[in-house]
């Protein structure tokens, strides 16, 4: 059996008097399709965010791809990273955002270019070669020279999508990427979402309120509330049959909103 | 009846030196403006103590005084300025202290978000500065800078003050010597206002560019 592409050991994560995280411990095996859903304010995005370094923990270990996150190795010890740690762990983990997090003074064709040119050191017709490559993945090749201000939301969340994946992390973390798009335009980045589940084997953690696409999509599915695993289960098993009161009323609750699972 | 054509150009000769002042004054400034400006928002706390000492004492003190010292105090410390240089100096130094509030706090509007997207496609602390921040944090920088680069010219006219013979200084001599008091200083109100029409002009045509370049129809 192969060993997990990410460890979580027993986290830890507080915001001032206010414990989000209490001990979290979770696997994810590479290539794995995860789907966290819960209610509003149970950590889900303080998971991704932690993941991707754009928060510090207060306690517990995380291993990603056989290394630590949080810490490495010095003078025989354990010490927390520095920078040039946490920059070579994220190499291996890209990040798709709520609301795109563009750069909006750059083309599309450049806000993909960015950061393989300046962090991987590679030449531009390299980069942009790629960069088009992946534009015509996610169908926004005819937008390559436009700004991110002429797209619609849809657009420019394909536009994001392509972004992290020009940088092909190990790991891809999106983070309710449709909930700021009007509804006609949701399909359009899910179908992407699809095409990328099917066609890569890069481990991909979602948090999400679309449930039918979270059953669709995932090999499991983690259901959290208050900072802890509640329940988790393959789609099927937690969508038809969940076991857990709290993962029952949840679902009557987004049920009963018009999500359809 | 008085020959003023030889007036007229001891004064142009003063509104070059007041250009000279102004051009180099204004780059210095600029230079101090992003140094301190940047260096507010270091995460060393030292370096950003030494930008707020820096930010503090040139605005807390008048460029009147900042001018003197830089001509007639500095001597006694082995350093001889000439007064342009000391002009030069004490402007620039004065109206960057102003600069580097704008760079700070126009560094400070770009949302957390966009830090967001460069730590998450692994930018590096420089790199996120100089290709992602900054050049949304400068088109919010100009007109302030066009401000103060307009206060900097207008006070050039200090710099007379250690004989040096800018506008305002020859101004000053053509009055001594014809006794007219109206032509020569109705001359160099229409300069400066000229010159800090154009200095608008310029802040205006570089804002227009960098709009252009954040959301308009670049090809
Ligand atoms: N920067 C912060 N400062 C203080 N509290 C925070 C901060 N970020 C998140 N929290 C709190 O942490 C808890 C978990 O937040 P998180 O964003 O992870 O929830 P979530 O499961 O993603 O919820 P949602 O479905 O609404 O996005 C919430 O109670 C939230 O208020
Ligand atoms: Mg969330």
């Amino acid at each position: 059996m192969p060993s997990p592409i990410i460890h979580i050991d027993n986290i830890i994560k507080t915001y001032g008097p206010l414990t989000v995280l209490d001990g979290l411990s979770m696997s994810v095996m590479p290539g794995e399709k995860l789907a966290l859903i819960g209610p509003s304010g149970s950590g889900k995005t303080t998971i991704l965010r932690i993941l991707m370094t754009l928060e510090k923990i207060n306690g517990g270990h995380i291993e990603i791809d056989g290394e630590q996150l949080y810490h490495m190795q010095k003078a025989g010890g354990l010490v927390a990273a520095d920078e040039r740690h946490l920059q070579k762990m994220r190499e291996k983990i890209g990040m798709v955002f709520q609301h795109f997090n563009l750069f909006p003074h750059k083309c599309v064709r450049d806000n993909i270019t960015l950061a393989p040119m300046l962090t991987k050191g590679i030449a531009r017709a390299a980069a942009e070669a790629r960069a088009m490559e992946l534009l015509d993945m996610v169908g926004m090749a005819d937008k390559a020279k436009s700004m991110p201000a002429q797209l619609s939301g849809g657009q420019k969340q394909r536009v994001a999508i392509a972004r992290a994946l020009a940088l092909s992390p190990k790991i891809m973390l999106f983070d309710e990427v449709t909930s700021a798009l009007d509804p006609e335009l949701v399909e359009e980045v899910l179908n992407v979402m699809r095409k990328l589940a099917a066609e890569t084997d890069m481990t991909m953690l979602l948090v999400t309120h679309e449930m039918g696409f979270a059953h669709d999509f995932a090999d499991r599915i983690l259901f959290f509330d208050k900072g802890r695993i509640v329940e988790e289960g393959k789609p099927d098993d937690i969508f038809r049959n969940p076991r857990q009161e709290r993962t029952q009323t949840f679902l009557r609750k987004v049920i009963a909103a018009g999500h359809r699972v | 009846m008085i020959d003023w054509s030889g007036y007229l150009g001891l004064i142009l000769q003063g509104a070059l030196v007041t250009v000279e002042l102004t051009v180099m004054g204004s780059a210095l400034a600029l230079v101090m403006a992003f140094a301190a400006g940047l260096g507010r928002l270091s995460r060393f706390a030292v370096i950003r103590m030494l930008a707020t000492v820096y930010i503090e004492f040139f605005r807390g003190t008048s460029i009147f005084v900042q001018l003197f010292w830089a001509y007639f105090v500095l001597p006694f410390a082995g350093i001889t300025l000439t007064p342009l240089q000391a002009g030069v100096l004490a402007l620039g130094l004065n109206v960057g202290a102003y600069g580097a509030e704008v760079v700070r706090g126009a560094v400070r509007a770009i949302g957390r978000e966009q830090h967001e997207a460069c730590v998450a496609l692994n930018l590096g602390r420089y790199h996120r500065m100089r290709h992602v921040i900054l050049p949304q944090a400068l088109p919010l920088m100009l007109p302030t800078f066009g401000n103060n680069a307009i206060e900097l010219l207008k006070g050039t006219a200090v710099v007379s003050l250690i004989s040096l013979t800018d506008m305002t200084f020859q101004a000053q001599v053509v009055r001594a010597q014809t006794g007219s008091t109206l032509i020569p200083f109705a001359t160099i109100l229409v300069l400066y206002f000229a010159m800090a029409t154009a200095i608008s002009a310029g802040v205006r045509w570089l804002e227009r560019r960098a709009a252009r370049g954040l959301d308009g129809v670049r090809v």
